[in-house]
């Protein structure tokens, strides 16, 4: 909570009015303490104290630096202060609700400062899963008038039945970092529970922060309840503080040949060394875990100077993750390789550089993350860009564009999710019994929500009722019960415990513990027990080793040992090619927005001279071997090579989307009797094979493109393909959890991922044969759709594309399409780094091929 | 019904590569095998068997059991093909009395290789006799459709010829990083197989003995990876 001297430019844009006066709204107190800091208060800040005053909930827009945070909190100190001189009722007063744990502990830290300053008779605390017992049961008997938390904690506390008088007295909920969670289903729960905090403290206001996004108006409904949800969307008032410095972002060029493929940008080491060494302190982001692990391996390996250089993400133990925070608000740190674990506004030290290395995907994410450089509203964020191939180079230079023009791409318009609404009805009912009209009205006032139906809605009850209709003769899933005039309420206390338990909407991949044993020991084999954890890795990752294998973790070359029912134990080991593990969180497809700048670019042969050489050299080629896409036009190439026939797409809509794509084409080529036998997908484009030589049945008029890439793929081919999608076997599994279904975690156990995968596929299987319109199934629908098939987007796509198909036949590949022929096994578990710079070098020889027809070697005799 | 995978499937699978021979095509195999279709041979070079125990002889302690991984190795790759003719390029035994020292198990395990097909030992400088133990018929070349196969490769600009003996391995470097892995080498007329054995070496494919046969007119690199056979260009090869 920084303040600059400047004032930022705020525009209130839902009701233009002079701005406030301050000695109007800030008490003498508050003024004196401002002024004792050298500050003066900021527009914004005063926005917001008059729309408190006002009694009127509001958005605040700012960037990084702005003061955020104080500006949320400033109205609660003013009226706090006002009623410990009145001596009124003592209870809560502000809820503070963040993302992350961290945030929320960092955030109480920082206000302890004005509130100790100004002697403000404020009781401030923290409640998170790290929350002592004692002290959360004596923070429902005797809260405190500020309290920050989770969204999940918020959750456990609306589950008892003693909420209401906990409640009763709340004036404010101030909700931080809002973008990062309004889209998602910890969102949608939260909607949920601010709707049950509006039915028990019915005055209450709220306070919406967060960092620029697309459509604020999305974030507005989200704050106020909707009290007509056919006709008009209820809004909270805008506060939006624009300007600041322009950061400033570079994207990094070598005179060396850019890699055509890999994602390592192993080539560029050397400079990414160089710039921590120019720098105070360095954040590295990257997109996955694994590349986290493999840059951290990578810089140590050069590191002659033994500069401090950590790791921060999501897979090591927590403590470990403290200690780099630690070290990085200490100082002592030159340089973090991190993963989105870093990307929220935590303060951990004077960033004065952020690399981005790999491209970052979406625009907004990328000016979220170059925020952390320069945490101060008027100085410029520094930023480098390390593309890693030359798809990415298109990317990165869109990125930049993106963010000097102050482009978002992040939208959050979705529809309440179906599993999470099961949830909370449960939640609900663990509190007291329930009367579904006035729940239906409850919920419907919450924005994700506002378009639920009575009828949709009354499916979801039946499933918490009584399992909906497959499942109704099994006891274990009749958790409701009727009780009396008209109400309903648990069947049984021991569906509160479980609900108490699994309650929450994060369900992560299943994770496995990995303890460090001594050599001793491990040899021994008796029992492997003990040693310090290290951190955790998919389940699905560890399944795949043998006693023997290495892998990288924290760092770490380590050697597995063998693993008991939840643990892996590993040694110390010095093999020289470990495997890397394959995390699968924190991988993003490149977003709509970014995606269209790059077609854009790529469209406009001028912007090419703005590529380093060997890129705009690698699409001039492109253009004289084959064709270059127009900016909404769909280009094919098919060509044969060896036996086998290649048709390449270029609809730059993200992995995502590409598989699904690769998936229905397949089954459509299959039918045309062009043989398919396989694709891969990256962000860009998508390739297939087959027996069949697809030229020529296109020129035969057996084949057209038009018809191939009809919307019609939507229909039948989804579903029949999905009938048998492990994809969606996947998402049910987390649906099942969410709407406690299936629980992970029992009393005195936890379920392993394997046991809770057989349970929920077995369901699946029987609810699919008998239920096929079960709600649970409707709601892994939705989320395979917007999720990891994307269907979405791919809708977008047929439909843009429609009359736009360029068929190029080709006699061998194209420039463009060696990346994309060259996406394998990247993911494949085993060994993402072995064979990389072999692959790199095939891919060499490859764009060779593309360019010469080969010369058939003669024999001499 | 068709079963795709995405993650599974790939362009090229790496995991062979064509190679031609004088208008002759073959496989070669990511273990260092080479198939040749219309022949249905698999033919592999040094396989070194009894290196290890050599070396242990000569006081030099290396892990046991090397005869077994090369010959388990190699029944994985004649089950990739099914070929119905293996051929092996000499010094399939490191020393003259490695026969009498293999284990009766891998020596099991050689008969049932046999068992439905023919087998060809082709003489080496480390292995001029082949015992009767090892089964197979023993030979010091062998022509077949035009290529001759045998051990040493001869010097000059010799043309339809597979043999082995030199052990090629290549050293690749970019981005400052370097892999030495063993490769097949060759020109479209000729080729050197790189060696089967476990514990074979490598000699760098830019030293001298490799000169003579491939002069200055270049040479196709297929350098052997974990997961693949990877084609590699010359000009991002280094010396040792």
């Amino acid at each position: 909570m920084k303040s600059a001297a400047t004032a930022p430019p705020t525009r209130s844009r839902a009701r233009a009015r002079p701005a406030p006066a301050a000695d109007a709204l800030l008490p003498e107190a508050f003024a004196r303490w401002f002024a004792s800091r050298g500050w003066a208060p900021r527009p914004h800040q005063l926005a917001l104290l008059e729309a408190a005053r006002d009694r009127r909930s509001s958005l605040l827009i700012a960037p990084t630096g702005a003061g955020k945070t104080l500006a949320g909190f400033l109205p609660s100190l003013v009226s706090l202060a006002e009623r410990g001189r009145g001596n009124r009722g003592r209870g809560l007063h502000t809820l503070y609700i963040s993302p992350l744990k961290a945030l929320a502990v960092d955030v109480a830290r920082n206000l302890m400062a004005p509130i100790e300053e100004m002697g403000l008779p404020i009781r401030t605390e923290t409640r998170t899963g790290d929350t002592s017992v004692a002290r959360r049961a004596r923070q429902r008997r005797l809260p405190p008038e500020i309290l920050m938390t989770t969204p999940e904690q918020l959750t456990l506390l609306l589950s008892h039945p003693d909420s209401a008088d906990l409640f009763a007295d709340l004036d404010t909920i101030v909700l931080d970092e809002l973008h990062a969670l309004a889209a998602t289903k910890r969102g949608d729960l939260l909607a949920l529970d601010i709707a049950r905090l509006r039915k028990l403290a019915p005055g209450l206001r709220t306070v919406g922060l967060s960092a620029t996004v697309a459509r604020p108006s999305e974030l507005r409904t989200y704050l106020v309840p909707q009290t007509a949800p056919q006709s008009r969307a209820d809004m909270a008032d805008l506060v939006l503080v624009t300007g600041g410095a322009k950061p400033r972002i570079a994207i990094l060029e070598l005179d060396e040949t850019m890699p055509s493929v890999g994602h390592t940008t192993r080539y560029a080491i050397g400079e990414i060394y160089a710039a921590i060494e120019a720098h105070r302190l360095c954040l590295l982001f990257v997109n996955t875990r694994m590349q986290a692990e493999l840059l951290f391996q990578d810089l140590w390996r050069i590191n002659d100077l033994g500069l401090p250089i950590g790791l921060h993400h999501g897979s090591l133990e927590a403590p470990q993750r403290r200690k780099v925070e630690a070290a990085m608000a200490a100082g002592t740190l030159r340089a973090v390789v991190a993963t989105s674990t870093l990307d929220l506004g935590i303060d951990w030290g004077d960033v004065d550089l952020v690399i981005h290395v790999g491209a970052p995907k979406g625009a907004s994410r990328f000016i979220q993350r170059i925020g952390r450089s320069n945490h101060r509203f008027d100085e410029p964020s520094q930023a480098l860009l390390v593309p890693s191939n030359r798809f990415e180079v298109l990317e990165c230079r869109a990125a930049v564009d993106a963010a000097e023009a102050g482009a978002q791409d992040v939208t959050f318009s979705r529809r309440g999710a179906l599993d999470v609404l099961a949830q909370h009805i449960l939640g609900t009912a663990c509190a007291g019994a329930f009367d579904p009209a006035e729940l239906y009205a409850e919920v419907t006032s919450a924005a994700p929500y506002a378009e639920l139906s009575r009828a949709t809605f009354d499916r979801v009850l039946g499933f918490a009722t009584d399992g909906g209709y497959a499942l109704k003769t099994y006891d274990r899933y009749a958790k409701l019960k009727a009780a009396g005039d008209g109400k309903l309420r648990i069947a049984h206390p021991r569906f509160v415990q479980a609900y108490r338990m699994n309650a929450g909407t994060i369900v992560a991949a299943p994770l496995i513990k990995v303890r460090l044993v001594g050599r001793r020991a491990a040899a021994t084999r008796r029992a492997l027990a003990g040693g310090r954890v290290l951190g955790e890795v998919d389940e699905y990752f560890i399944e795949q080793l043998r006693p023997g294998d290495a892998f990288v973790l924290a760092g770490e070359v380590l050697r597995f040992e063998g693993m008991s029912e939840s643990e892996a134990f590993v040694t110390r080991a010095s093999a020289r090619d470990p495997v890397v593990p394959s995390y699968n969180s924190g991988k993003f497809p490149l977003s709509t927005h970014l995606a269209e700048r790059v077609r854009a670019m790529l469209a406009d042969a001028r912007q090419w001279d703005r590529l380093p050489p060997s890129v705009a050299d690698w699409l001039r080629l492109q253009e004289e071997r084959s064709a270059i896409p127009g900016r909404d036009e769909l280009l094919i190439e098919t060509f044969s090579r060896r036996n086998c026939h290649y048709l390449v797409a270029y609809p730059f809509e993200g992995r995502l989307a590409h598989q699904t794509l690769g998936m229905l084409l397949t089954r459509r080529l299959d039918r045309a009797g062009a043989g398919p036998l396989g694709f891969v997908a990256n962000d860009y484009g998508m390739a297939l094979w087959g027996l069949g030589d697809i030229s020529a049945l296109a020129e035969a008029g057996k084949l057209d493109f038009d018809e191939l890439f009809s919307k019609d793929m939507l229909g039948d081919d989804l579903d029949a393909w999905l009938a048998e999608s492990n994809l969606m076997k996947r998402t049910f599994r987390q649906v099942a959890l969410i709407a406690g279904l299936v629980e992970r975690r029992h009393p005195g156990r936890e379920k392993t991922g394997r046991q809770v995968a057989l349970s929920t596929n077995l369901i699946y299987d029987v609810l699919r044969r008998h239920d096929p319109h079960h709600v649970l199934l409707e709601a892994a629908w939705a989320d395979a759709a917007t999720g990891l098939l994307d269907i979405a987007r791919l809708g977008d796509f047929l439909h843009r594309i429609e009359g736009r198909i360029r068929h190029q036949p080709l006699p061998r590949l194209s420039p463009l399409s060696v990346p994309i022929l060259l996406e394998i096994g990247k993911e494949a578990v085993a060994g993402f780094a072995r064979d990389d710079l072999l692959r790199e070098a095939a891919a060499e020889l490859l764009l060779h091929e593309a360019l010469e027809a080969k010369e058939e070697t003669q024999c001499s005799s | 019904m068709l079963e795709l995978k995405p993650e599974r499937l790939a362009f090229d699978d790496f995991q062979d590569q064509e190679i031609s021979i004088c208008g002759k095509l073959f496989r070669a195999d990511m273990s260092g095998a080479l198939y040749w279709p219309s022949e249905d041979a698999l033919i592999v070079a040094d396989l070194h068997l009894e290196k290890g125990s050599s070396l242990a002889r000569r006081g030099q302690l290396v892990p046991p059991y090397d005869t077994r991984e090369t010959l388990q190795k190699l029944a994985a790759a004649i089950d990739r093909y099914g070929a119905s003719t293996v051929i092996a390029l000499g010094d399939s035994l490191h020393d003259v009395d490695a026969c009498g020292r293999i284990g009766f198990e891998e020596i099991e395990i050689l008969q049932i290789m046999q068992e439905d097909r023919d087998w060809i030992w082709v003489t080496g400088n480390h292995d001029p006799k082949v015992g009767e133990r090892l089964g197979g018929n023993v030979v010091t070349a062998i022509e077949v459709e035009g290529i001759v196969l045998r051990h040493e490769p001869r010097p000059g600009h010799v043309t339809h010829e597979i043999a082995g003996h030199l052990h090629p391995a290549a050293k690749l470097s970019m981005y400052g990083y370097t892999l030495r892995r063993p490769c097949f080498v060759g020109n479209g007329l000729r080729l050197v197989m790189p060696a089967f054995g476990s514990y074979a070496g490598g000699l760098n494919i830019l030293e001298s003995p490799f000169e003579p046969l491939f002069g200055s007119d270049g040479m196709h690199v297929w350098m052997l990876g974990q997961e693949g056979l990877y084609p590699v260009a010359t000009r991002l090869l280094k010396e040792d």
